[in-house]
């Protein structure tokens, strides 16, 4: 594609490119995005391409088949679009393409049994189904309709829109400005204004003059968060366009985008993202003939969690261990290479565009006032419908568990929901209309997070989802500081004593006052915040704990030291399921009697548990 | 004006010791305990506390080298009207009107855990038993994996052999509940200048232990032999 120095130039390729584009053409999105590729996203895109290429269709009707980001819905992957017709398929398997082609593509009609079905209603069309109907798709409104890799259905997406508006018509003051009224506030976490710090950039740049960067943090290493991995791998050229206006904006001329080596098709997709910029000229020297100069690249971090805290990221990235140093100069003042540095998270970047192009008061009405716009989670764990939703700011907990996600699965009933990652808060069914703002989580003893959402049920043990979130955080630290480095193995300590009902109650407070102790004496936030669990999981849930240590009892059934499982004879029907896994050969019985369980042998793994077709086993 | 005790002084003011500060321009004013406090304007909270003799605990802290901030011993309370943060006194910068606690209750809580946690760590040094009967802790409840070791992973040995001698004949091997000092990718190298910087700078006696292993052991040296770890 030609190099575009105007932004008359590019207003009339996206033009052109619109002009050129069918509405009655044919278009197969299979989503390509973390879920789906899982379940075989690729095998059932190539599908496409063979049955129409032996049928011939090609030649007729043409149908455009295109790989796209997360359509959002993981659970029901691989998800199918079909355009113009609008139809949504879920659970699409390669060996179903055939039917679609033959019944949708060529006859234009529908195939029942591939459309998503709730409470007996099937729906058509993805924004008719609940999932979605809720949701506010703004920063993922790309993904799962333009091509990965596709530059021309970027721009005709609208891509570099803002980044033109902002380099043509605005000051660079304007868009700080702008940034600042819309009240957009960090993604990555900790909900900085995200206007504020540009601003503390560019007064620190005018007190020592010289480089100034611009980072995308890219660095997301949840158990169970995917929001960022979805927007570098599906719309990457919103994430290079935020950083194009934001880089503008403070002065900047150099960008650097953290991504960890664990996501290679993010790493992929976005250098190719930044190559197609380059060749269009909207990155490097002259940007649109405006005369500002700005280039990006990547940097690929080695999966260190603590290095998505900033400074860890900035040592990283100079070359040196992915070490947090102590904070006490900003890092808009002393950043990488000690020099005025912006550092925002991938979703920040993404809002940014749309900020620029549809105004600050748009923004600003989106949301709740001082926790603006929307924000992307990952819903995960026992909730009915898995995947990636973007909600309003301020919506309620229980709305997006109940309602978007559509509950919890089983008769198990919901019981807490860890939000903000492993080093969030578990905050319990009973807060379900809180609000989810970056205040009001903080106030609850949570936190925002980048927007990890864990939905847990009544057979997950509090002490034992704790220990495994401590034990996360004990391996990612990196040990400069005593209270993280000891402190996190020490209260791991006390939950393991907990967890085979060892310990006295007088050590729940111990626990508390240690995490306490943690919080305020660690040096980066990963020691700062990884007391979270403990001291929420205590909040919400002290009966459960004391449960362990007085009863010595797991209400959930989890901790192993604590339970015991066994059959009920009266609903026992000898079917030996149970008998023919048991990996410790352990349950004995004559067929169509009922059959019992060696408890000295048993090893508690819930293996019988899971799969008696009667649910005879029972675990105390 | 306060008056700058002397007596305890240990060098680490950047300023001549002892010299009271001469005008007001370029000084800040603070308290530390409730003692009114002046600081010249490159002076951590620490270095103000030495000058005039309040006693702070520090294991990694050390004059001749820049302050890294990990044992977090020398944590105090900062205090500005409403508002109240934990920091550590060897890095953070006091300003106008600042109130520092180096013995509030959340202070304390901090240090005693972890003088508790180092007990476990380090079960062998007797400084570091020292250090935590002054915080008034002399048991730990928690796991000795090596009874013998006597290093805290503090660093200093690292940043002297690197920041002063230049040799960075050693470093860090592993990270986080694995981390320990080593030489670079785990070989013997000869960067070593058998300066002995390492062993003086260390604050428990880690450096010395590791030094006697190695000593008159000639099959297990390269070059000047110190940089075993």
């Amino acid at each position: 594609m030609e190099r575009i120095s105007t932004q008359g130039e590019l207003e009339a390729l996206r033009h052109r490119l619109q002009a050129s584009h069918d509405p009655d053409q044919l278009i197969v999105r299979v989503c390509r995005g973390p879920g789906c590729l899982a379940q075989g996203a690729d095998k059932v895109a190539r599908a496409f391409r063979e049955v129409i290429a032996a049928k011939g269709l090609e030649a007729e009707v043409k149908p455009l088949i295109k790989e796209t980001g997360c359509h959002g819905f993981c659970k029901q992957g691989t998800l199918v679009n079909l355009a113009p017709a609008n139809l949504f398929y879920v659970q699409v398997k390669p060996s179903d393409v055939e039917e679609i082609v033959e019944t949708s593509l060529m006859k234009n009609e529908v195939v029942e049994r591939l459309l998503y079905s709730e409470n007996g209603t099937r729906y058509r069309s993805a924004a008719e189904v609940p999932f979605y109907k809720l949701q506010q798709k703004l920063v993922l409104r790309n993904l799962g309709l333009i091509g990965l890799l596709s530059t021309e259905d970027a721009l005709m997406a609208g891509a570099y829109q803002a980044a033109a508006k902002a380099l043509t018509q605005m000051s660079p003051n304007q868009v700080i400005k702008t940034v600042e009224d819309s009240g957009l506030r960090g993604r990555g976490g900790a909900g900085f204004p995200t206007g504020r710090k540009w601003r503390s950039a560019v007064k620190a740049a005018q007190k020592s003059p010289g480089v100034v960067y611009v980072i995308c943090n890219g660095d997301e290493g949840d158990p169970g968060a995917f929001m960022d991995r979805t927007i570098m791998e599906g719309d990457p050229h919103a994430v290079l366009e935020g950083m194009i206006i934001g880089a503008y904006a403070v002065g900047s001329h150099t960008g650097y985008i953290y991504v960890r080596t664990e996501y290679p098709i993010a790493i992929t997709n976005l250098s190719l993202a930044i190559e197609q910029a380059r060749q269009l000229g909207l990155l490097g020297k002259n940007i649109l003939g405006t005369g500002f100069d700005f280039d990006i690249q990547i940097n690929r971090g080695a999966g260190a969690f603590v290095c998505g805290e900033s400074t860890a990221l900035f040592s990283s990235i100079e070359g040196k261990p992915g070490e947090p140093r102590p904070k006490y100069v900003r890092s808009v003042e002393r950043g990488l290479w000690n020099r005025p540095t912006v550092l925002n998270n991938v979703e920040t970047w993404a809002n940014i565009p749309l900020i620029i192009q549809n105004g600050s008061e748009w923004y600003a009405n989106i949301g709740i006032p001082n926790n603006t716009g929307t924000k992307i989670f990952s819903l995960v764990g026992k909730v009915n419908n898995v995947g990636l939703v973007e909600v309003p700011m301020g919506i309620t907990l229980g709305k997006i568990v109940e309602e978007i996600g559509g509950g919890v699965p089983g008769e198990n009933g919901f019981k807490a929901v860890q939000t903000g990652g492993p080093s969030g808060g578990l905050l319990p069914a009973k807060l379900k209309d809180l609000s989810v703002d970056f205040d009001t989580l903080t106030k609850a003893g949570s936190m925002m997070g980048s927007g990890g959402m864990i939905v847990m049920d009544q057979r997950d043990c509090v002490v034992d989802v704790t220990r495994y979130f401590l034990h996360f955080l004990e391996e990612e630290s990196c040990g400069k500081c005593l209270p993280c480095r000891l402190g996190l193995k020490a209260m791991l300590e006390f939950l393991n004593r907990f967890s085979k009902g060892q310990g006295s109650l007088a050590d729940i407070d111990e626990l508390e006052s240690l995490g306490r102790a943690i919080m305020d004496t660690s040096l980066c936030a990963l020691g700062g915040s990884a007391p979270n669990p403990v001291l929420t999981s205590i909040k919400y849930f002290r009966d459960e704990y004391a449960s362990h240590i007085v009863d010595k009892k797991c209400p959930a059934g989890v901790c192993k030291d604590l339970i015991t499982y066994r059959i009920d004879p009266e609903i026992c029907n000898g079917c030996r399921v149970c008998a023919r896994i048991c990996p410790q050969q352990c349950i004995s019985g004559e067929k169509k009697k009922p059959h019992t369980i060696n408890s000295s042998l048993c090893i508690r793994c819930g293996m019988c548990f899971d799969e008696c077709p009667v649910n005879a086993v029972i675990v105390e | 004006m306060p008056k700058p005790t002397n007596n305890k002084v240990t060098g680490s003011a950047k300023g001549k010791a002892g010299e009271p500060p001469k005008d007001k321009a370029g000084f800040i004013n603070f308290t530390i305990d409730g003692i009114p406090v002046q600081a010249r304007e490159d002076w951590t909270v620490l270095e103000t506390a030495r000058y005039y003799g309040i006693h702070i605990p520090t294991l990694c802290f050390h004059e001749a080298l820049q302050p890294a901030g990990g044992c977090r011993l020398c944590v105090v309370e900062a205090r500005e009207g409403d508002w109240a943060k934990i920091v550590i006194s060897c890095l953070y910068p006091p300003r106008e009107g600042l109130e520092i606690l180096t013995n509030s209750d959340r202070v304390l809580n901090g240090r005693r855990w972890i003088m508790e946690m180092l007990l476990a760590d380090c079960p062998a040094s007797p400084e570091i038993r020292k250090l935590a009967r002054e915080c008034g802790v002399t048991t730990t409840r928690f796991t000795i994996e090596n009874p013998q070791e006597e290093c805290l992973r503090c660093g200093l040995c690292i940043r002297v052999c690197e920041e002063i001698v230049g040799a960075q004949a050693i470093s860090f091997g592993s990270r986080g509940v694995t981390k320990h000092v080593a030489t670079p990718y785990m070989v013997p190298n000869d960067a070593c200048v058998s300066c002995g910087s390492c062993v003086a700078v260390c604050p428990t006696l880690a450096a010395q232990t590791r030094l006697d292993k190695f000593r008159g052991d000639i099959a297990l040296r390269t070059g000047h032999g110190y940089a075993h770890y």
